[in-house]
């Protein structure tokens, strides 16, 4: 009995141990990476592609979903990771220290967060101000014919109904993007809500995914939700056209979340991480935002951080055409100058790879 | 004898394992992690008290709608129906069980949660209205649908046991009741009367999967940590949280928090299982000492 459970330890041990030290010891071409599910369509376009060019880059992606990027990426069980929201200080500090080497944080293609509402009759976008938005989030517009909602509309006849408020529940890039607008527009919100995967929303009810969100907006009359731009575009949703801090109401689209990263490249700094929701200036959406990939600047490999780099480099810019397609918006020229530079930091044992 | 002990083994694995990484949550919140409905990760603060409450409640109610369906269908299948109709009758309950349940989830979102908002739930309101459960703003989604969602899962479960079980019960006994001028009703009622053990065990099965079931129930409660009397608002259960927020938590608390639900999601799953037991216990004695 004691001896079978010994071996029933042991083997618990080994396999727990085991996975990780290949991970590490592992040499050759294959690289693992894992993260963010939001730009898992392009990335894996992008492996696709690029393994026409080298065969020697076989790249293995893993969707866990951000948080479990940037876990993975700290433990050191991946090669690179990927967030939809850049990493905080303290998970920067963590996993600088654990792997001894500093962390890139690189912008690889843009998302955007649309309203998405269910008024039955009404066929065309409506107009909202982001601090209209705020306020129906917070419980304070309660009815579709509120004036401040018809203020914005004066050719839609809004029925006296009311709002039915739908979110996001599972922790996500998208509920992140769409509190860090929230937070910004709102100093109310900031304070009692405030930016994060997973917060606690004043009103409404939860569904899970973008799918889980679409499926309550579109079942329940009256109601209005929040998800991915893309998600949107792929399932012909209707979607508000969103007041920006210029005050024009736009809608969303690859360009105008382009733009919106366009507009204030200026005030990127150099570790490239930058919230561009509310951006100022013409035509830009403004819930919109980057998607990161997580790299070490200190590679541990140096066959598989050389294959890393030149992918980076690759998909800054020959894959920036396959983005489009897929329906993420590009990084305009200005930002992907900006990458490029910080990729080159890339090395193995301080020499440049 | 080795697979019976690695079960053992598994179980205490999975608890220490549970218990030592919500050591953080356990030592910031104390007991007041069960009592506290307040649910915050941006704050950091947390308190499991709305998910213990979706879950017991949702798996109850739907334990509560899906016993007397089973219990009615079993012995349908059993004691009335002629044999022609009841193999095509069973496997088709049988089918339901082997349902994926993210397959249930969308059929409860897009086809029961519309019907419970046009239909069930304004004529709860109009004719029960005046009781808690059914006050509030009819959405479709909530707790309700989520029970009945629950119990249409587990009634493939309990059915198929408590035929089992009816189906070991002598037929000398069916005999000696009709013999002595029993009536088909009175022959069935003495049955079920003999089976009650059986169909309790059933029922702590049925229970255990409403109690740990994930997908479908989230895609139908609304997914709000607030606790209300009232059937129609959205709640939320421990399986759902730890399903929607552990792939993403960042902060080391949360994630601990998150743990330690599971952990309590292991102790209400026992506290219910050992109740049922005992209660088995209970019954058998007192037949036996009859």
């Amino acid at each position: 009995m004691r001896y079978i459970s010994i071996l029933l330890l042991s083997l618990v041990f080994f396999s727990c141990g085991g996975k990780r030290n290949v991970a590490l010891n592992r040499s050759g071409g294959q690289l693992n990476g894992a993260g963010a599910t939001f730009p898992f369509p392009i990335y894996s376009k992008w492996f696709d592609e690029y393994y026409k060019i080298d065969k020697n880059a076989k790249i293995n992606y893993q969707s866990i979903g951000s948080g479990g990027g940037i876990r993975q990426i700290t433990e050191g069980t991946v090669d690179f990771g990927a967030s939809d929201s850049p990493m905080n200080a303290g998970e920067v500090k963590k996993a600088e220290e654990k792997n001894n080497s500093r962390i890139l944080q690189i912008p690889t293609v843009l998302g955007a967060v649309v309203l998405t509402y269910n008024l039955p009759g009404i066929n065309k976008n409506i107009n909202l101000a982001s601090e209209t938005i705020a306020d129906i989030y917070m419980g304070k517009i309660k009815k579709w014919n509120d004036d401040r909602i018809k203020k914005d509309n004066p050719d839609v006849n809004f029925p006296d109904k009311e709002i039915v408020v739908c979110y996001r529940t599972d922790g996500s890039g998208t509920t992140y993007i769409y509190t860090d607008f929230l937070s910004k527009v709102s100093p109310e919100w900031k304070q009692n809500h405030g930016t994060a995967k997973d917060v606690r929303f004043p009103v409404g009810q939860g569904g899970k995914g973008n799918e889980g969100v679409t499926g309550l907006v579109k079942q329940l009359d009256y109601s209005i939700g929040y998800i991915e731009l893309i998600y949107a575009l792929q399932n012909k949703l209707n979607y508000a056209n969103v007041k920006n801090k210029e005050g024009e109401f736009i809608t969303p689209s690859l360009e105008s979340v382009s733009k919106a990263a366009d507009n204030i490249v200026d005030e990127m700094t150099a570790s490239l991480t930058l919230s561009v929701t509310n951006a100022k200036g013409k035509g830009a959406y403004p819930i919109s935002s980057y998607t990161y990939l997580l790299v070490l600047e200190n590679q541990k490999d140096l066959i598989r951080g050389r294959i890393l780099k030149s992918f980076v480099k690759w998909a800054l810019t020959d894959g920036k055409k396959f983005a489009n397609d897929l329906g993420y918006a590009a990084l305009p020229q200005s930002v992907v100058e900006k990458a490029l530079q910080r990729v080159e930091l890339i090395n193995f044992n301080g020499k440049p790879l | 004898m080795i697979f019976a002990c690695s079960i053992i083994l598994i179980v205490l694995f999975i608890i220490a394992e549970m218990f030592q990484d919500s050591v953080e949550a356990r030592e910031v919140f104390g007991w007041k992690f069960i009592f506290s409905s307040d649910w915050d990760p941006v704050k950091e603060k947390f308190g499991a008290l709305p998910f213990i409450f979706g879950t017991v409640v949702s798996s109850l109610l739907a334990l509560l709608i899906s016993l007397p369906i089973s219990i009615g269908v079993a012995v349908f299948l059993n004691e009335l129906v002629n044999k022609a109709l009841r193999t095509p009758l069973s496997f088709l309950i049988e089918i339901l069980a082997a349902i994926p349940s993210i397959i249930y989830g969308f059929w409860g979102i897009f086809v029961l949660a519309p019907f419970m908002r046009n239909t069930v739930q304004p004529l709860l309101q109009s004719t029960l209205g005046f009781l808690p459960f059914f006050k509030g703003t009819p959405y479709g989604t909530g707790l309700l649908t989520a029970s009945i969602i629950l119990a249409i899962m587990i009634t493939p479960i309990i059915t198929a046991i408590t035929r089992d079980v009816l189906k070991a019960i002598p037929t000398a006994q069916r005999e000696a009741a009709y013999a002595l001028g029993a009536t088909k009703w009175e022959a069935i009622k003495m049955a079920l009367l003999n089976a009650r053990s059986g169909i309790l065990g059933a029922s702590v099965l049925g229970l255990g999967r409403a109690i740990g079931e994930t997908m479908a129930v989230t895609m139908v409660i609304g997914n709000r940590a607030e606790i209300s009397a009232s059937l129609f608002e959205p709640a939320y259960t421990m399986a759902s949280v730890i399903a929607n927020e552990f792939a993403e938590a960042s902060g080391n608390l949360h994630v601990s928090s998150l743990i330690e639900v599971g952990l309590i999601l292991f102790a209400v799953t026992f506290i219910i299982n050992s109740f049922a037991r005992l209660l088995i216990y209970s019954f058998t004695r007192k037949t036996e000492g009859k």
